[in-house]
């Protein structure tokens, strides 16, 4: 299992196309990949989970990773959190 | 049985063909026990797959038409109707409780819409509850096989008969397939009325009952000059209207000619012919029909479009879409104008006794100045992408462009400092208060450049609202006041060294072109759909004789009527 956190920087926090573009790079891997913000933890691949937590600018967020393919899945996250600006 | 509608005319042309109502189904349906369930989860996961393949359409369409940013909702739509989440709770209702696939579906829907209206404290969430009713209406339009009628999903010739067209309808649009526009209400100046002469495409608004009396698939004529619709006319009327069709294309393809000719006079004097804008999804036929620029972008449509204030982020990337894909061609992109007769909703901005008077355009920004400096750095931060100019509308006193100038100078420099990559952005006015006109040598010196608004230019120095049926007549574009105003601020212009355009319909009037290209005018902005003739009526006239017709109406004319005449006597054959 791999769980890293993140500052969240973007002015709009993790609004739709950054939540759809998340869900996109999670959903590639069969590992259990889930966003926890404060104490509510959804499944990263479901949008609908993602926008339920309405995280907003200067979150700390708790990404965790849980499969085969973990470290992989971690990295795609992450990668896509920077490219959108959404965190450092 | 032949029907005679009445509308008002909003976009030229005469044209016959198949009714689409594009008019919401009814998706009602009841709750109840099943006993196959196999067969209801079949079912749902077949519904859900024909709506992701409808959104795939769409989005392609969006694509096309907007770029991948602006078809970025529709990947998110997707990303919803695939929910591994949401599809498991319908699923689990389906099995646990037996119920049909819709009253499943809508339930796991309405489960989410009310986490979402909840976040209170973030009203960006709360605005995405239209996303949700958007999946929702799609699937249970699957689950009940009613036709969920979708613009872009059209792949005939029709004639769209709807309640009324938004701004979100703009880009699924395919003009290929669209042959005309009916709708229940609206003016000359809605959207839908817009969207139509951008397109060319012949509209007849605001006949209030068109869905009611027009069956999918009705027989129609109608006249977009007139306001006419008729539905299931007689066969006499049908081709009338069919070889008016055919007449309309040559025409359109004659005109199509023009489209990557530089615009010159025919003794050789060069103007530049600019388009009018309202969004992103304007480019296309800013290119089809050969504009050399952009002279004016209206930015409201990003502020009404929502409800709340666009981010920077959000108005930089239209922007920046704009400018990029224009490039090398000049973009003038106006600030806000709105306010009084267009007022936000979310700003709670008070009723004002005379809205047209009031605090509107840029008094509004200067008034709420995180707005507008918001606004400056979205637009700054695209400037890097291409050749912008910004223009501030409805300034009336040097103060309000030195006062506009200054912040606009101080967010360059802060941004400057953090040093995020900036053009060359030449920062002028709209001449549209009289007294800016009467001042405009004074502006000149301190202006990069002037762009004389017509449609509130005439409206104030005649002091009439032509939107006002009693006071319509008063809306002269020749009075010899209003050619007075024009001509003053060409030459205050060009006195001082700076180019000057004219961003309002009468640059496109056949009669006003003659004298405009007379007073020297630089930039002709208009509706992208009159364009190209425009250029062929240029082409036929002599810029020097004009020069002489000019000054004879400046000087001698005292009615808008007599300025007609002698525009016809020196151009044989010009209409207005």
């Amino acid at each position: 299992m791999e769980k890293r956190e993140f500052h969240v920087t973007a002015e709009t926090g993790i609004h739709a196309r950054p939540a759809t573009l998340l869900v996109q790079a999670a959903s590639k891997f069969s590992s259990e990949v889930s966003l926890q913000y404060q104490d509510k933890s959804v499944n990263l691949k479901s949008i609908m989970g993602v926008m339920s937590l309405g995280v907003g600018q200067n979150a700390e967020i708790t990404i965790t990773t849980d499969g085969e393919d973990e470290a992989d899945a971690m990295n795609a996250v992450a990668e896509t959190l920077k490219k959108e600006g959404l965190s450092d | 049985m032949t029907v005679n509608l009445k509308g008002i005319a909003a976009s030229d042309g005469l044209v016959c063909g198949r009714a689409y109502r594009l008019v919401e189904p009814d998706l009602s349906f009841e709750r109840r026990q099943v006993s196959n369930l196999d067969n209801e989860l079949k079912r749902f996961h077949q519904a859900l797959e024909a709506a992701v393949s409808d959104v795939e359409t769409i989005k392609m369409r969006a694509t096309k038409s907007l770029g991948t940013d602006g078809a970025q909702v529709f990947s998110t739509h997707i990303t919803m109707l695939q929910d591994p989440d949401l599809i498991a709770a319908v699923e689990r209702t389906i099995r646990e409780d037996g119920v049909n696939a819709e009253s499943a579906w809508a339930n796991a829907v309405a489960d989410f819409e009310e986490t979402l209206e909840k976040m209170t404290d973030n009203p960006y969430m709360q605005e995405r509850v239209t996303d949700l009713h958007d999946i929702n209406k799609r699937v249970l339009a699957h689950l009940l096989q009613v036709a969920l009628p979708d613009l872009a999903l059209i792949d005939q010739p029709v004639i769209v008969v709807t309640h009324d067209l938004i701004p979100s309808d703009t880009v699924s649009v395919n003009p290929q397939f669209i042959l005309g526009f009916v709708t229940d209400v609206g003016g000359r100046t809605s959207h839908s009325s817009i969207l139509a002469r951008s397109l060319n495409i012949p509209a007849v608004v605001g006949t209030q009952t068109a869905t009611q009396a027009v069956k999918p698939g009705d027989q129609l004529v109608i006249n977009g000059s007139q306001g006419t619709v008729i539905v299931d006319p007689d066969l006499a009327t049908w081709q009338t209207a069919k070889q008016a069709m055919v007449d309309r294309q040559a025409n359109l393809d004659h005109l199509a000619t023009f489209r990557n000719h530089k615009t010159t006079t025919k003794d050789g004097r060069g103007v530049t012919l600019a388009a009018n804008i309202g969004n992103a999804s304007d480019l296309p036929s800013v290119l089809q029909n050969g504009a050399e620029a952009v002279g004016l972008m209206r930015t409201e449509f990003l502020y009404m479009n929502g409800d709340q204030l666009p981010t920077e982020d959000e108005q930089f990337a239209v922007y920046r879409e704009v400018v990029k894909s224009l490039s090398p061609k000049t973009v003038v992109i106006r600030t806000l104008d709105i306010g009084g007769d267009k007022p936000l909703p979310y700003l709670h901005q008070h009723p004002e006794a005379n809205p047209f008077l009031g605090e509107r355009a840029i008094r509004q920004s200067l008034a709420h100045q995180q707005i507008f400096r918001s606004q400056l750095r979205a637009l700054l931060r695209a400037s890097a992408y291409g050749h912008l100019r910004i223009m501030f509308p409805m300034i009336a006193t040097l103060d309000e462009f030195r006062q506009a100038k200054a912040i606009y100078d101080d967010e360059r420099s802060k941004l400057t400092t953090k040093q995020v990559p900036l053009g060359d952005v030449k920062v002028g006015m709209m001449v549209e208060v009289p007294a800016a006109a009467l001042l405009a040598d004074r502006f000149a010196q301190e202006a990069d450049f002037m762009s004389i608004g017509t449609n509130d230019l005439i409206g104030y120095t005649l002091a009439a609202d032509r939107t006002n049926q009693d006071v319509a007549y008063l809306y002269q574009p020749y009075h010899p006041a209003v050619l007075r105003l024009i001509n003053q601020v060409i030459s205050a212009g060009h006195a001082a060294g700076i180019p000057v355009a004219m961003c309002g319909e009468m640059a496109g009037d056949p009669i006003a072109v003659p004298l405009l290209l007379g007073m020297g005018l630089d930039e002709f902005s208009m509706g992208a759909g009159t364009i190209l003739k425009t250029r062929e009526l240029i082409g036929q006239l002599t810029a020097d004789d004009l020069g002489a017709l000019a000054e004879t109406a400046l000087n001698s004319a005292s009615t808008s009527q007599e300025v007609v005449t002698m525009v016809q006597a020196a151009v044989p054959g010009i209409v207005s």
